[in-house]
């Protein structure tokens, strides 16, 4: 295959134009006006466009190679000396095309792309697609005690290994660069449980439409009991670290703030919505899995800004732990999968004896299992927000269409509107508070 | 050259006649391969394997490699982390052409050496069709183990190998034709029907 | 499997003048597209304060599928998804739109939260989108052939060449 590359990045009218060129509404959006605005805020955002002579202003480019847009985002930002006047987010160059390998996988295989999307959370991922699945084929109701309880310790770990990695990313972009370490540290204690449990570090595939891969290890409560029992301590030194330190409060506080109205209006949910005020959590307010069973806080911001956005998600990684401690007592014993013929493969020893199970068992791992006709829409709670899967079904074995709603792909649109008028030196700080994953975003 | 008694007391100071000697070439690949720096081209999944990499755990900085420049300018080593869609890919071709020779370039996990599992229209079937690749790691992500076995692959390359292999036999790069953009350009266009 | 899949797309009740059908629990309202944005408007007005999700499908390969009572099924079809806050529901728009003419009206001054999902959907299915303030391609590079998702392009898959692979 001859590939003919045209060096540079010029994406044409993807990206950020001069303001002379753009329509009212367009300004608006990249200014980071949300509409739904009274006329006199619309007004008010207005004088962006009289305050600065264009020839007096200066677009620079930041990404999709930078070290601290978190991945391959790429900012466009308008500046005037070292404010910000405009932005806009330029996205798709981590575009997969999972949606389009979705439809050619099947419902089995399919927990291996999606778990590549949001790759610091995969088994939220594969979390919401076999709770997808799961309700096109009707046996929602019917996933053995045991597997719900394992997804909650798996969801609720990924939580909080995420969280530990935005901690990291965090402290590494406003300059605190030890915490990197620090945060990485943590994260791998996690990572070594799920890799005892999944086989894998990363994109585990082990949450599957049914039930999960795996039944947990033999000692696998000593291993969340270690984890839990350090991290305490640590997390009180980070708190030490970060949390009361005078130039870390300055760097976050009132920077990058957004009000519930705005964030509800730009669809933004997860960390950044509760920033706001809005005690909005899925695990708490449509309850999925056994989230209605136990007990936890929902924790709230008051400001809207980036130091709110960091408390949350440091405390989070308490709450969650919160929750594991009570599903480690709490963990039923019986069935890590549905046995349900259709779509559990038979067991191993069966397959020894049995030419009908071994052809079964080939069957559903070639031709996958029928999903009955329908379309459904499954919503969770993910590190980052409301992680959507939207599934239509032909009644074939492969989805029709298999759409996911990204968490990070509508929260980078609040991008513009946080950073309006801040410093090019809060940008950083604000995409890093937004957290967005960039395979998420583009998928 | 005389026999160091203490080093702990003297340092190399102690040694009588404190030079080495080497062929010239032997020792500019010795520094090279001890202290080749990275990029950090952080794409996907592979990015936060390689990060992890970085990291206190693993800790490349055993290899001399922990600094992970953001220019491309200072850097060495391009670590594809990452799948290589269609449009980062003029990306990735720039970056690589402004890195400085002698670079290298290690394409990490599946996903860009061989496109992995997304055989589809978005992602460029191997990063080797658009810059040479010293080492391949494979895995989806790989392993921080098997990353630092593919960079002490790439050291031994870079011992093995002659300092000025690449720009001799070939000019630079890949061989891969760069045009000028203009509008009639047909896009990398992907068995649309 | 059990039996309480249900199969059939019986409107079960209206909502401002469009036919509300279950489908697996949840409610969809089958919106046609000269009302889709004063209901969604409207809906707004009702409490159904965000829109988490916008997407397209293409039913190409399922043209004689039953969509609900009386709406005649197009190609395309936008999927919207709001969510209420203050009533913890969710709810789902479905809009056919018509491969003759595909475009629709822009949620932009209804929902600013959209702008993104519906540069997706006309990058991906070449639906174009009415009113919306820049409608680019998002994901691909800016000169694209083709919108891929749509059922007749292909998935692009390069033969791999060894032996007996599938693809």
């Amino acid at each position: 295959m001859s590939t003919i590359i045209s060096a540079g990045t010029n994406e044409g009218g993807q990206e950020l134009r001069s303001r002379s060129e753009l329509s009212a509404k367009e300004l608006f959006r990249e200014v980071g006006a949300v509409l739904r605005l009274s006329e006199a805020e619309a007004a008010k955002l207005a004088e962006v466009q009289t305050e600065a002579p264009e020839d007096q202003t200066m677009i620079i480019n930041m990404g999709p190679q930078h070290p601290s847009t978190h991945g391959v985002l790429r900012l466009m930002l308008e500046l005037q000396g070292e404010t910000v006047l405009r932005c806009k987010p330029i996205i798709g160059y981590l575009h997969t095309g999972m949606e389009k390998t979705g439809e050619s996988l099947t419902y089995m295989q399919g927990g291996t792309n999606v778990t590549r999307m949001d790759y610091l959370s995969p088994l939220n991922n594969e979390l919401v697609f076999s709770l997808a699945v799961e309700k096109l084929l009707g046996i929602d109701g019917e996933i053995p005690e045991r597997a719900v309880w394992m997804r909650m310790l798996l969801s609720e770990l990924n939580r909080m290994s995420s969280h530990l990695l935005f901690l990291a990313t965090n402290g590494m972009d406003i300059g605190a660069v030890s915490m990197m370490l620090y945060g990485w540290r943590e994260r791998e204690e996690v990572l070594r449980f799920f890799q005892k449990v999944t086989g894998l570090r990363m994109n585990h595939n082990f949450i599957r439409p049914g039930g999960l891969a795996a039944d947990l290890p033999a000692g696998w409560r000593d291993d969340v009991l270690e984890i839990l029992e350090n991290l305490p301590s640590r997390l009180e030194e980070y708190d030490i670290l970060m949390t009361g330190q005078p130039i870390w409060r300055d760097r976050l506080q009132g920077v990058g703030a957004i009000t519930a109205r705005e964030a509800m209006a730009l669809g933004a949910t997860g960390p950044i919505l509760r920033s706001t005020g809005v005690p909005w959590d899925l695990r708490r307010e449509m309850p999925y899995l056994r989230y209605d069973d136990v007990e936890f806080d929902v924790i709230v911001g008051q400001h809207g800004d980036a130091y709110d956005r960091y408390a949350i998600r440091f405390n989070e990684i308490r709450e969650s732990m919160r929750i594991v401690y009570q599903i480690l007592d709490r963990m039923p014993s019986g069935d890590y999968r549905i046995q349900n013929k259709k779509v559990t493969p038979p067991p191993r020893a069966r397959i020894d004896e049995s030419m009908e199970a071994l052809i079964h068992h080939f069957k559903i791992f070639t031709e996958g299992f029928k999903v009955p006709e329908g379309e459904v829409y499954v919503a969770i709670e993910s590190p980052r927000g409301e992680i959507g899967c939207y599934i239509v079904s032909d009644g074939s074995s492969t989805p029709y269409r298999m759409h996911m709603r990204a968490p990070s792909f509508v929260n980078i649109q609040a991008l513009p509107h946080m950073m309006r008028g801040g410093l090019v030196a809060d940008a950083v700080a604000v995409i890093s508070s937004v957290d967005p994953v960039l395979g998420e975003v583009d998928r | 050259m005389g026999l160091i008694q203490n080093i702990a007391d003297d340092g190399l100071g102690g040694v009588e006649h404190n030079f080495v000697t080497a062929r010239i070439e032997d020792l500019v690949k010795w520094a090279r391969s001890r202290s080749s720096w990275g990029a950090s081209f952080g794409l996907a999944c592979c990015a936060i394997e390689m990060m992890g990499t970085g990291a206190s755990h693993y800790d490349i900085s055993r290899f001399g490699m922990e600094v992970f420049r953001a220019s491309p300018r200072q850097a060495d080593i391009m670590i594809v982390a990452g799948r290589v869609s269609q449009k980062m890919a003029p990306v990735l071709r720039q970056v690589y052409d402004q890195m400085m020779e002698p670079k290298w370039v290690i394409s990490m996990g599946v996903c860009a050496s061989s496109g992995g599992m997304f055989n589809n229209y978005a992602i460029v079937q191997g990063v080797d069709q658009i810059v040479p690749v010293d080492v391949y790691a494979p895995g989806c992500p790989p392993t921080p183990e098997t990353l630092i076995h593919a960079i002490e692959t790439l050291h031994q390359l870079i011992e093995d190998g002659e300092i000025m292999r690449r720009r001799s036999a070939t000019g630079a790069g890949a061989g891969i034709e760069l045009s000028a953009e203009t509008s009639t350009t047909a896009p990398v266009s992907l068995g649309s029907k | 499997m059990s039996d309480a899949v249900e199969t059939t797309v019986e409107t079960v009740e209206t909502l401002h003048g469009c036919p509300v059908v279950s489908s697996r629990g949840q409610r969809v309202v089958l919106v046609a597209r000269e009302n889709y944005v004063a209901t969604v408007k409207a809906l707004l007005a009702d409490g159904y304060d965000m829109c988490v999700d916008l997407t397209g499908v293409d039913y190409l390969g399922m043209p004689t599928r039953s969509v609900g009572a009386g709406i005649q099924p197009e190609r395309f079809e936008v999927v919207v998804n709001l969510l209420s806050l203050t009533l913890r529901d969710r709810l789902r728009l479905r809009v056919q739109v018509p491969e003759s003419d595909a475009q629709l009206p822009s949620l932009f001054d209804v929902h600013p939260g959209t702008e993104a999902h519906e540069r997706e959907t006309y990058d991906m299915f070449g639906i174009t989108f009415t009113g919306h303030p820049d409608m680019t391609r998002i994901l691909m590079p800016e000169d694209w052939d083709g919108h891929p998702l749509r059922k007749d392009y292909d998935q692009g898959s390069i033969p791999v060449q060894f032996k007996g692979s599938h693809s």
